[in-house]
């Protein structure tokens, strides 16, 4: 089109905006049809299953936990290192298990459990429910009477919900761990009274932050990478662009949420 | 023909792909037992008549009524119990990639029945040997052949013993022999269970052998719905066309041509 360049960048901002509406609204819906499935399915003659639960809870969650643990210790590591570097410049090194204690149960643990269950499994759903989607399994689904969303987003957020803030509590134990493991070393604080001073220092709404922060992420992942597997339509390509976007959108989409959800509830 | 026992009844249906109109003004009948074939070159809209056909799209206007019921019109749980009585074999087969064969099979009946685990299994082996899949249950769908594949789709299609079954281009992408063994197995279906088949496809060898009535689209209209032998009869140029495999010779209006060149540009 030759028209004049502003109105053609006008109409493109429009139609971007347009897109990003339509596709926050698709989502609502999406996670609305998932809770329904979830809470009346059983009248509606079409449960979600509880062994599909736990099988997507083991391929989510349970599989997830030597990386989660393996990252989360490193960072609690990296958090004594940095925190006695600071405080050292003040004289006191002591104070760094209160750092430890606070920014690992509020902040890094749910981040970096959300952020490596987006990339492993916002991408794996985007993957797996485009395949369906391109050879008409969806289709397929449909016509022998199963809901896609009762039988394949329902089964995923319950599973999600369950088992990322297991795992962020996992990940907080394990990364206190290996903030305890360095002071040991280089205070020679002993292991057990760091985690004595730890737990001195938290009260239950620390743990409660971190955790209500993890629902909200298993509800992006799981949204995120199943509207983006569902509205595939152009072949390897498409699965392949929508896994992308899966995984993106799903970490970006978590430290927004982090950052919102810190910002509302923190000050 | 009595309204009642219609299996299918496809009255003026319109729709539309966006702001493009892909069938116009379609209406045709298939009685209970009958196996309707769906003919028509690419692009001539006979997929979409088939996806509007399983209920996976809403129409712009007119009613496809299936055993009866207005599909246009039911509610969920309406067509959840229609549902059990339709069976349908996709174009690529579509099974459930993480799921063996035998799994397959069972779905439908795990679904809609309370059936314990043993019957299950019974049934679906019953469905396999009626596709000479017999033995296969264990193999996953990646590790089966083309032909292999859509007989396993049929079994599913099948195993609730549905009153309607839909098969999407049957013989596309198999050899000759293998298409005819499909060809003869949809005869049977028709003989031992009484099911109305509507069968999609572009292949005419296959189309006459099995039809009792055939369907011609052709650009989103329906150009005849008759007997085989009024079909093969018919003096209409385009079905005599489709029949002879003659290349279409329309002659171009020039000026539209230039439109179509030039659109969006000037």
């Amino acid at each position: 089109m030759t028209l004049n360049p502003l109105l053609s960048f006008v109409s493109q901002v429009g139609q971007r905006s347009l897109q990003s509406v339509r596709e926050v609204g698709y989502h609502a819906a999406l996670l609305a049809e998932a809770f329904y499935w979830l809470l009346f399915g059983h009248w509606r003659r079409q449960p979600v299953r509880l062994g599909a639960v736990f099988k997507e809870a083991v391929g989510v969650g349970v599989n997830a936990i030597p990386i989660v643990a393996l990252a989360s210790f490193a960072t609690g590591m990296m958090l004594a290192i940095q925190g006695i570097y600071t405080l050292r410049t003040f004289g006191a090194e002591g104070q760094v298990v209160l750092g430890i204690a606070l920014s690992v149960t509020r902040e890094f643990a749910p981040l970096i459990t959300g952020i490596f269950v987006a990339g492993r499994s916002g991408s794996a759903i985007a993957a797996r429910i485009g395949t369906m989607q391109i050879s008409q399994e969806i289709d397929a689904l449909r016509v022998i009477g199963i809901n896609p969303v009762r039988y394949l987003v329902a089964p995923l957020l319950a599973a999600m919900l369950l088992t990322l803030p297991a795992l962020t509590i996992l990940s907080s134990l394990v990364a206190l761990f290996g903030g305890a493991l360095y002071c040991a070393g280089e205070l020679s604080l002993p292991i057990d009274i760091f985690f004595a001073r730890t737990f001195e220092v938290l009260v239950a709404d620390d743990v409660i932050h971190g955790v209500l922060k993890s629902f909200i992420f298993a509800v992006i992942v799981t949204l995120i990478g199943a509207g983006n597997g569902f509205n595939v339509s152009a072949g390897a390509e498409g699965v392949g662009q929508a896994t992308t976007r899966a995984v993106v959108l799903g970490c970006i989409g978590i430290i927004l949420a982090d950052m919102v959800f810190t910002f509302l509830t923190s000050r | 023909m009595n309204s009642t026992d219609l299996a299918i009844d496809v009255s003026h249906l319109v729709t539309h792909y966006g702001s493009r109109k892909i069938l116009d003004d379609i209406s045709f009948q298939a009685r209970q037992g009958e196996i309707m074939v769906i003919m028509g070159g690419s692009g001539s809209g006979k997929s979409t008549l088939l996806r509007h056909l399983l209920g996976l799209h809403q129409p712009t206007s007119g009613s496809i009524r299936l055993l009866g019921k207005d599909i246009t019109q039911l509610s969920a749980d309406e067509m959840y119990d229609l549902r059990k009585n339709m069976g349908v074999a996709f174009q690529g087969g579509a099974l459930f990639n993480s799921m063996t064969v035998g799994e397959n099979v069972e779905l439908p009946l795990r679904e809609h029945t309370r059936l314990d685990e043993n019957t299950m299994r019974i049934m679906s082996r019953m469905k396999l040997e009626v596709v000479n899949l017999a033995g296969f249950e264990n193999l996953m769908p990646s590790e089966l052949s083309g032909g292999m594949i859509k007989r396993a789709a049929l079994a599913r299609a099948i195993v609730m013993d549905p009153r309607l079954l839909f098969f999407d281009e049957p013989s596309a992408g198999l050899d000759p022999v293998v298409s005819a063994e499909l060809d003869e197995l949809i005869l049977i279906l028709r003989d031992a269970m009484n099911m109305t088949i509507v069968v999609v496809t572009h292949e005419l060898e296959s189309a006459f052998k099995i039809a009792d009535r055939i369907t011609v689209l052709d650009q989103g209209r329906i150009l005849m719905s008759d007997t085989v032998a009024a079909v093969r009869a018919s003096t209409n140029e385009r079905i005599q066309s489709l029949l002879n495999r003659t290349p279409r010779n329309e002659a171009i209006n020039p000026d539209e041509y230039m439109e179509r060149l030039t659109r969006e540009i000037f």
